[in-house]
């Protein structure tokens, strides 16, 4: 479904992903590990066309979506996540929502959507009049992914969903990814919380200074002692 | 009741200020940029109002959309040409283009048509009427319901419509609002076709007010215009109407009470007590910026 073939990019002066590549296939739920610094947001800013390869290709879908404008890549169907939610403050729940749905037409079909959404986040039915600069973390986080389902997406970037919330909230965040997947959306998921990500994820990438260094199925890298010890707090 | 009087023709100018103040304040709020050619843009849109009127014989309410509309296409053409390409550079720098393309608008109009005066056609009936004792003109009452129209419009597509969502969600973030698919750039041009088109229907009702227009009108209303902007928190919609109303009525009274020398200074009093005492305005959020 998405191909990432030797990405070169650079954010300002610094070489962020040194000829990266990547595979995700439809279905999937794969998963970015690495840490702080690694060029995990820089990829998924590049998927998204916030920012532009230097060298490389992206292909998704079978044609190349590199140096296309976000708004086109969004309605290819690729919506992503920011980390820190980055939900509008200024504006109520139901508005950040429709906002998600600035690239479709169909009235009807966002109606539906939008309802889907409230059954799935009944915080968010709630709050709906509610601006969202008010809601805690975990309600952000609810409101920043239903904001980017409402776009109808096949492939779903998540940044660090579960950053700063409480151990339940990132339960809940994480059976939600889950659900989505199962209901047919691919999904990229950046994470720092290591075990929770490769727990839910079929394959996973490990990322260091712009690089893949390993890679490999959910349960190889779960087992593998170089990851345990590296990422997810093992010991000797 | 001289003072009811006074307040009416105050709500009227302050309500001119208040359609100028809307353009700049919505962008700065998406751009971060104090547009100086604003001023200019009303005084292009006065001068479009009496070509209407005088030349082609138009009535006033078609002169004032023919104005908008010309006003709009102008403000857009403004941005596309100076200010776009410099959306990365730093502010000073798009600052200084601002008053750059501000002096480029006054000189080449006069340059073009003359450095004279114009006498706005007097095209709506002179009368008054008294309520409690005070003389109201119809043209304050006019001016007055013209503008309070816009202002409900305005208010109307920034919070209902879908291009009034995108730049609420463009001024508040946006790179995030890229993520929702929307188009930056022509939700930037939007913006200043419509804060473009209030400043010229402000343009064409201050003529009618004052009758006399001419190339360098734009610069003083638009430097106050722009207190009342700052007075009600720059970037903030309703701070702006309220700014302007504010700032006329004070301006009409500091006039009304015998000082009519200081009326201009009034709004620069206004503005220097601001920046002490509120730097952030009426409505205005007490931020910190991070560093």
């Amino acid at each position: 479904m998405l191909s990432v073939k030797d990405i070169d990019v650079y954010y300002g002066n610094i070489h962020a992903l040194k000829g990266l590549s990547l595979e995700v296939n439809e279905g999937e739920i794969v998963t970015l590990i690495g840490a702080n610094g690694a060029g995990k947001s820089t990829l998924l800013k590049t998927l998204s066309g916030l920012l532009k390869p230097k060298a490389g290709t992206i292909h998704y879908l079978n044609s190349s979506i590199v140096g296309k404008p976000a708004q086109t890549i969004v309605k290819a169907g690729i919506s992503h996540v920011p980390e820190g939610r980055r939900v509008f403050a200024n504006m109520t729940v139901e508005e950040n929502l429709e906002l998600g749905a600035y690239t479709r037409k169909d009235k009807k079909g966002i109606a539906e959507d939008l309802a889907k959404i409230y059954e799935t986040f009944p915080r968010l039915l709630e709050r709906r009049k509610q601006l969202s600069g008010t809601l805690s973390g975990g309600e952000q986080q609810m409101l920043a992914m239903g904001r980017a389902i409402m776009s109808k997406p096949k492939l779903l970037l998540l940044d660090e969903p579960s950053m700063g919330l409480a151990p339940l909230m990132v339960q809940t965040i994480f059976q939600v990814i889950d659900d989505i997947n199962k209901q047919g959306t691919t999904i990229l998921l950046v994470e720092q919380n290591a075990n929770m990500a490769l727990s839910v994820a079929n394959r996973a990438y490990v990322i260091e200074t712009g690089r893949v260094i390993l890679s490999g199925t959910a349960k190889e890298l779960q087992a593998s002692e170089e990851i345990k010890m590296a990422y997810l707090g093992g010991h000797v | 009741m001289e003072w009811i009087q006074q307040l009416v023709n105050g709500i009227s100018l302050g309500s001119i200020y208040a359609l100028i103040a809307l353009g700049y304040t919505m962008v700065y709020g998406i751009i971060k940029l104090i547009n100086f050619a604003h001023g200019d843009v009303f005084m292009v849109g006065s001068f479009v109002g009496f070509y209407s009127i005088v030349g082609l014989g138009l009535d006033f309410f078609t002169a004032l959309v023919l104005a908008m509309i010309f006003c709009a296409i102008f403000g857009v053409l403004i941005e596309r040409i100076a200010y776009k390409r410099l959306r990365n550079a730093t502010r000073i720098a798009a600052l200084i283009t601002a008053i750059g393309v501000s002096l480029l608008i006054e000189n080449g109009f006069i340059f073009t048509w003359g450095p004279q005066p114009k006498a706005f056609p007097d095209i709506i009936a002179n009368g008054s009427f008294e309520i409690l004792g005070a003389k109201i003109s119809i043209k304050s009452i006019l001016i007055l319901s013209i503008s309070i129209t816009l202002m409900v419009i305005l208010q109307f597509i920034v919070h209902k419509t879908k291009i009034g969502k995108a730049m609420r969600a463009v001024s508040h973030d946006n790179e995030a609002a890229r993520l929702m698919g929307i188009n930056v750039d022509n939700t930037i041009s939007a913006t200043f076709a419509i804060g473009s088109a209030l400043a010229g229907a402000a343009g064409v009702i201050f003529g009618l007010y004052y009758t006399k227009i001419d190339p360098l009108m734009g610069i003083i209303p638009g430097i106050k215009a722009f207190v009342a902007a700052v007075l009600g928190g720059i970037g903030i919609i309703p701070g702006a109407m309220v700014g302007g109303l504010v700032l006329g009525v004070i301006e009409t009274f500091v006039n009304a009470s015998g000082f009519s020398l200081w009326r201009d200074a009034a709004a620069f009093v206004i503005l220097i007590l601001i920046l002490i005492f509120r730097p952030n305005g009426i409505f205005g959020k007490n931020t910190r910026e991070k560093v």
